[in-house]
């Protein structure tokens, strides 16, 4: 790998995280209103007897103590330093939870679930993709293609609702949902992971089955155009057997656009699966997002686009990095 | 005549379509002698590409090969289980692919590519012996030993069809088909590629069947050469004669077509269209372009006989037996 090639990259991704940090935030700046003053009106509004505080005095208060009475170039400038500290401020919802430990409670539930899955659906996915496009698989395994784009062209969401219906309303085979068993206290011995991984099973079955039939039928479309090339026919008058043809020929050419996605798909992950998360009630970072959007907890939100823009952004630079390792022809393109 | 290394006994390929069977191939024989460069041509679609495939068994549905025996040293390949004709792929019977572009695994090295054709038939098992054998067939064929840690997309298209090369040679084959080896590359590099594959394969002692359109390059190259027509050789002869004195009227327009630099006259195409292989013409298939076409031609389809010693040709006007008979 050139050292100009690792440079450039390195400088893009930078480029990459200050842009985010800057629109992250522009944004919650640029909503009209205050937000100190509307929390506190709608306080007063609700609260009972309506205690009469001073509503301006009050709000210049909390604008000072949270630096929003500064020139806004200097509230950029606390921002940067906040976040370089790892320092999101305070959950609204949660007052006085921080951001950054809501987060980092919910962030290893949604990276075990999410993001084992979706390497379980792409592995599973690609393969089941490279066989269907083989020519010399029975055909019976081609009856698998109708039924992979139903399964696919059906929302995981909805896959989810079916799973709870029949194997927890009805079978009574799995937990509704949690990551752990409610009242336990999480323990790492045997009977602790097992309860984790039921609890884990119907989740991660809905975001695989969901998952398994676009990388399925990406994959097999990419297949067949390389089946088609050249170097397949030279492979067999080789005298190569079939597998080595399969795998270093075929899977080998066709994975190289997977992995471009795959990298994506995996930088979203950490925004976790909202909606599988919001059903199974799974403590992710999802759910989170999910009722911190739900309580106008700004700054949760604020904390997760901001991390999941910066892990986006993560996986595309690590895969840059590692895409001349998978193809060679990468290696000396000046892009 | 020594013994033939390759017999092609009445081979027949069909494609099978919704229509009905396209008859690609449709009874071809031939001998190949060792050490023979045998030179095919013919029109696109004259059935020239499916019979190199099917003389390695490499056709793909709908082809399929529905007669006729291919005898390697006597062995019917046509009869072997597929493990045994992957065996005899590349070690007794290789391939010079056509698109030298696209001919190579473009993730892998060609050091890679090469010691897996060892590998996939158990030789050279010593990696510095493999090593050796690399280098050395890498520069027979004209290219420097380190070649072989570079990736196809850091190659040429000539040296990529070397590597094509040295790959088919590797296991030294006793017959070696080349697929328009060079129709990819440009007229200079065309001509050192099939230098090189001249001067490997007279090394070896082994027989080339070379595919192609080109009738420049056929007179170069081939000992001799057979015209394909309609899924049939409709002439077979040795180089010089089928040049100097073309028996078959087709073959007599192919010669006929090639510009000349002595002289100076408009340029000849054969009039009409190669015909449909789902419902050949009945008769010859040739007979609806054929401008010497008689009597028995629309009825009688000409089998190949041989006219003068090592001259073979499928045409009613050479063919005793019509000619006595139509004017008797």
């Amino acid at each position: 790998m050139s050292f100009q090639y690792l440079v450039r990259r390195t400088g893009t991704f930078l480029l990459v995280i200050v842009l985010a940090v800057s629109v992250n935030f522009l944004i919650p700046r640029l909503i009209p209103g205050d937000p100190i003053e509307d929390r506190l009106t709608q306080l007063s509004a609700t609260s009972s007897g309506g205690a009469s505080i001073d509503i301006a005095a009050t709000a210049a208060a909390y604008r000072e103590r949270f630096g929003l009475d500064k020139s806004l170039v200097e509230q950029y400038l606390n921002y940067w330093w906040d976040i370089l500290h790892l320092d999101f401020g305070y959950s609204l919802a949660n007052y006085p939870e921080t951001v950054g430990a809501s987060i980092s409670a919910a962030l290893p539930w949604t990276l075990g679930l999410v993001g084992t899955s979706t390497l379980i659906a792409f592995v599973i996915g690609s393969l089941l993709g490279g066989l269907l496009a083989w020519p010399r698989v029975p055909r019976a395994l081609r009856g698998f293609i109708p039924l992979l784009m139903v399964i696919s062209a059906i929302p995981y969401f909805l896959l989810g609702i079916i799973l709870i219906y029949v194997l927890v309303i009805v079978a009574r085979a799995f937990p509704a949902g949690g990551a752990y068993t409610f009242g336990s206290t999480l323990r790492f011995d045997l009977n602790g992971i097992a309860d984790v991984l039921r609890h884990a099973t119907l989740p991660a079955a809905s975001i695989i089955l969901a998952g398994i039939g676009s990388w399925a039928l990406s994959m097999r479309g990419m297949m067949i155009s390389v089946l088609g090339e050249d170097f397949i026919k030279l492979a067999h008058a080789k005298g190569l057997k079939q597998r080595r043809i399969f795998l270093w020929y075929g899977m080998r050419n066709s994975l190289l656009p997977q992995l471009t996605s795959l990298a994506l798909v995996l930088g979203y992950v950490v925004s976790g699966s909202i909606l599988v998360e919001v059903i199974f009630s799974y403590p992710g970072i999802g759910y989170k997002l999910y009722q911190a959007i739900q309580s106008k907890d700004y700054f949760v939100v604020q904390g997760i686009v901001l991390i999941l823009v910066v892990s986006i952004g993560f996986a595309l630079y690590v895969m840059d990095l590692i895409y001349p390792l998978i193809d060679p022809r990468i290696r000396y393109q000046q892009a | 005549m020594t013994t033939p290394v390759l017999r092609v006994q009445d081979l027949h390929v069909h494609y099978r379509t919704a229509a009905g069977p396209v008859k690609a191939v449709n009874g071809v024989s031939f001998d190949l002698a060792p050490g023979e460069r045998l030179g095919l041509v013919g029109e696109s679609g004259s059935g020239k590409t499916t019979m190199a495939l099917a003389l390695m068994r490499m056709l793909e549905q709908p082809a399929r090969i529905e007669g006729g025996r291919v005898l390697l040293d006597g062995v019917d390949l046509l009869a072997l289980s597929e493990e045994q004709m992957r065996r005899i792929r590349f070690d007794r019977l290789s391939m010079v692919p056509q698109g030298a572009m696209n001919s190579l695994n473009p993730v892998m090295r060609i050091r890679d590519q090469m010691i897996e054709i060892f590998n996939a038939h158990g030789r050279h098992p010593d990696k510095a012996e493999r090593r050796e054998r690399i280098g050395h067939l890498l520069e027979r064929v004209g290219l420097k030993r380190d070649v072989a840690d570079r990736y196809p997309h850091e190659l040429s298209g000539g040296m990529k069809q070397r590597v094509c090369i040295a790959m088919a040679i590797a296991l030294r084959p006793q017959v070696i088909i080349a697929d328009e080896p060079t129709s990819a590359l440009d007229v200079v590099v065309q001509r050192q590629v099939m230098e090189t594959l001249g001067a490997v394969q007279k090394d070896l002692n082994a027989a080339v069947i070379l595919v192609g359109h080109d009738m420049g390059l056929m007179a170069q190259f081939a000992d001799r050469i057979g015209v394909m027509y309609a899924g049939r050789l409709v002439e077979l002869a040795p180089v010089r004669q089928i040049f100097s004195a073309p028996q078959h009227p087709y073959t007599q327009m192919l010669i006929a077509s090639i510009p000349s630099l002595e002289e100076k006259r408009l340029f000849k195409g054969i009039p009409g269209v190669a015909p449909s292989l789902l419902n050949p013409p009945s008769g010859c298939p040739f007979h609806p372009r054929c401008p010497a076409a008689f009597a028995p031609c629309p009825t009688i389809n000409p089998a190949l006989e041989e006219t003068d010693a090592g001259r073979w040709v499928a045409c009613h006007l050479h063919s005793e037996a019509v000619l006595h008979d139509s004017r008797a």
